[in-house]
């Protein structure tokens, strides 16, 4: 290795790769996969979530997955958490929803209202 | 770029191999694939985590749930359950570790320790620089290559207060300045990893977790003094260690980390690694370096001391493996902030080995000064059963048998000796009121009869009288002057024995001669043993 930058460019690079193990606050996206979720697809819908963050290079946001809260009827269901502000609970989400709710509300921040089923 | 939602980590340090943490690996990797889950999560070997009695152990990101004692059968379910559901599999959780901890962090356990020297141990696969690298790895040789001289960063290390973490507590700065001023056309830096301190494991699993900090605090010493050759000495059994070693060193190699000209500065540096064979002695530095050298493996007479004529007779710093993990972050964050941590007196972390009779057990680092109070109860999690706390002996075997009275003794490399115990090289032994001192006595001295090298014949003829000696009043046969003859021939050791094998031979007997005299009293006035333990 010749130059500091070189060393520089590989870690930011590693850094992406391994952020998620350092517990800092950053958004989360949460999908509910208890057996109702999987049911009605979230399987998918969590796999076009992931695909689309990778997509667009987005590392900085947290994917996990939760049990069923209640609401089967409204799964696949799809929590955005924003460091700072409510969370905003879609419902129905399905594989296409998922990618424009990607899009608009995490890299434009607008939330997308006429999905949204709760918020707190 | 691969992205993963979910990073589960396995513990890779020895005590969990041992527990079958590959075959877990192994497990993890196939399920996970089994269910289509292969491309969303990620299956990491890394380095010790610390609660090494409750393997395997595994922690599952971006959660951070901290699943122990996981074997093959229980896979399916994390997988099912956790990975893919987003629960928890509460039956794998906190039953070992203080009821209640779920989460890797938690402040009960993670939350009292500082980790400087462990920041990488269990959070990287040691196996990848490129994950050693996103943790700032490297960046210290860097700084150091690009923009300070060799002085500034003897400099920086005199004022961070770092000292020798092998034992022997020398501050490091002035012992690399010892070698810089040495005029000699080679000069080397040497790895003390023959850690042979019975209870003492920290180095073997620093070694396996963060290999790469090793390198570049060797690298970083090799500019500060002018040496561009380096020497890991590590003991042959550590198999793991040895491994990962060689692997970091060909990645470093290969990426120009190590080798000519680095980073464009001129400056050349080269490790090897050196196995040494098993003999206790071997841990000192003179007699190290007569092993590296090839003859058989005894002190040497000081002076000349290594920093001016050791390897080859040529100017050679040896530090511990801890010691030199301390140098990157030093010279990354500066001295000051070095001395944020720890006391006055003795700045920094210790990596402490938890053994014995605690709930705990495993690697912790903690800042300096902690007592042993809060090591035992908070971190350790109290002793099993409930039962009483008798003694603990600080600094490995030859270190010194701390009473309760003094639970609340802050340790450091300096207040300990006040007490006539030692910090050494960080094993604890905690020991619960069902042992009796003079069978311990009688155990330690046995291994140090049989570890003295012979050179010298105070440790060699001392070892073995006070083994006997003490061997007599734990068969009921001592006699009240046998206790002040212990003593004699102690401190006889401890200012002629050549070196420090045969010096600190006698310092758990003092202590426990000091802080357990009654129960040595009875073994000979009474010819009782108080635990019934010994055949009086």
């Amino acid at each position: 290795m010749k130059t500091v930058e070189e060393l520089d460019r590989i870690r930011k690079q590693a850094q992406a790769m391994t952020r998620l193990r350092e517990g800092k606050e950053t958004t989360r996206i949460v999908v509910g996969m208890g057996t109702c979720g999987i049911a009605a697809g979230a399987r998918e819908t969590l796999s076009a979530i992931m695909d689309e963050l990778a997509k667009r290079n987005i590392q900085d946001v947290v994917v996990t997955q939760t049990g069923c809260v209640g609401l089967c009827e409204q799964e696949p269901i799809v929590d955005v958490i924003r460091p700072g502000s409510a969370r905003v609970t879609y419902g129905k989400v399905t594989k296409e929803k998922a990618r424009q709710i990607v899009a608009n509300h995490i890299v434009n921040g607008q939330v997308v209202g006429e999905w949204v089923i709760a918020s707190a | 770029m691969e992205f993963y939602r979910s990073h589960v980590l396995v513990c890779g340090g020895t005590p969990c191999v041992l527990e079958g943490c590959k075959g877990v690996r192994d497990a993890l990797i196939a399920e996970v694939k089994r269910r289509g889950l292969d491309r969303e999560v990620k299956v990491v070997e890394t380095g010790c985590l610390g609660p090494c009695d409750l393997g395997p152990v595994i922690v599952v990101y971006p959660e951070g749930t901290l699943y122990q004692k996981v074997h093959v059968p229980d896979v399916p379910e994390i997988v099912e359950e956790h990975l893919l559901k987003g629960r928890v599999v509460t039956r794998l959780v906190g039953e070992g570790l203080q009821a209640g901890v779920v989460k890797y962090e938690e402040p009960t356990y993670l939350g009292v320790q500082e980790r400087i020297v462990l920041r990488n141990c269990g959070v990287i696969d040691p196996e990848s620089i490129e994950e050693y690298i996103a943790r700032d790895g490297y960046r210290a040789l860097a700084k150091c290559l690009t923009e300070m001289k060799p002085e500034e960063v003897i400099d920086a290390v005199k004022k961070s207060g770092l000292v020798g973490r092998g034992g022997a507590a020398f501050p490091t700065g002035l012992k690399w300045n010892f070698t810089a001023r040495a005029d000699a056309d080679q000069k080397y830096i040497l790895c003390n990893a023959d850690e042979g301190e019975p209870g003492t494991f920290k180095d073997r699993l620093i070694l396996e977790g963060d290999p790469h900090s090793i390198l570049e605090g060797m690298a970083v010493a090799g500019y500060a003094v002018g040496a561009d050759k380096g020497f890991i000495y590590v003991r042959g059994e550590y198999g793991l260690s040895i491994e990962r070693l060689g692997k970091a060193i060909e990645q470093a190699k290969a990426l120009g980390l190590l080798g000519p000209d680095i980073f464009g500065s001129g400056f050349s540096f080269d490790v090897e690694i050196r196995k040494g064979a098993g003999a206790y002695v071997c841990g000192e530095e003179t007699a190290l370096i007569e092993s590296i050298e090839g003859n058989r493996g005894e002190p040497r007479i000081k002076p000349p001391y290594p920093g001016t004529e050791g390897l080859f007779g040529k100017p050679t710093v040896v530090n511990n493996v801890e010691t030199i993990v301390n140098v990157p972050p030093i010279l990354l964050n500066g001295p000051d902030w070095f001395r944020r941590f720890g006391t006055e007196r003795c700045p920094g972390t210790k990596v402490f080995t938890l053994t014995g009779d605690i709930n705990n057990k495993g690697l912790i680092e903690v800042p300096m000064g902690i007592t042993l109070r809060r090591v035992i109860y908070e971190i350790g999690g109290g002793i099993p059963g409930g039962r009483g706390f008798k003694m603990a002996q600080t600094g490995g075997t030859s270190g010194g048998c701390l009473p309760k009275e003094l639970l609340d003794v802050p340790m450091d490399y300096f207040t300990l000796p006040e007490h006539g115990s030692a910090l050494g090289s960080g094993a604890l032994l905690i020991m619960d009121d069902t042992h009796c001192i003079v069978d311990i006595a009688e155990c330690f001295m046995r291994f140090f009869e049989h570890e003295s090298c012979g050179k010298c014949t105070p440790c060699r003829e001392g070892t073995a009288r006070m083994r006997g000696i003490v061997g007599k009043i734990a068969r009921g046969e001592g006699k009240p002057e046998d206790l002040d003859l212990l003593d004699e021939l102690g401190s006889a050791m401890q200012v002629s024995s050549l070196c420090g094998l045969g010096q600190a031979a006698p310092v758990p007997i003092k202590t426990m001669l000091r802080y357990f005299r009654d129960e040595f009293e009875s073994h000979i006035n009474d010819r009782l043993c108080p635990t019934g333990t010994c055949g009086t």
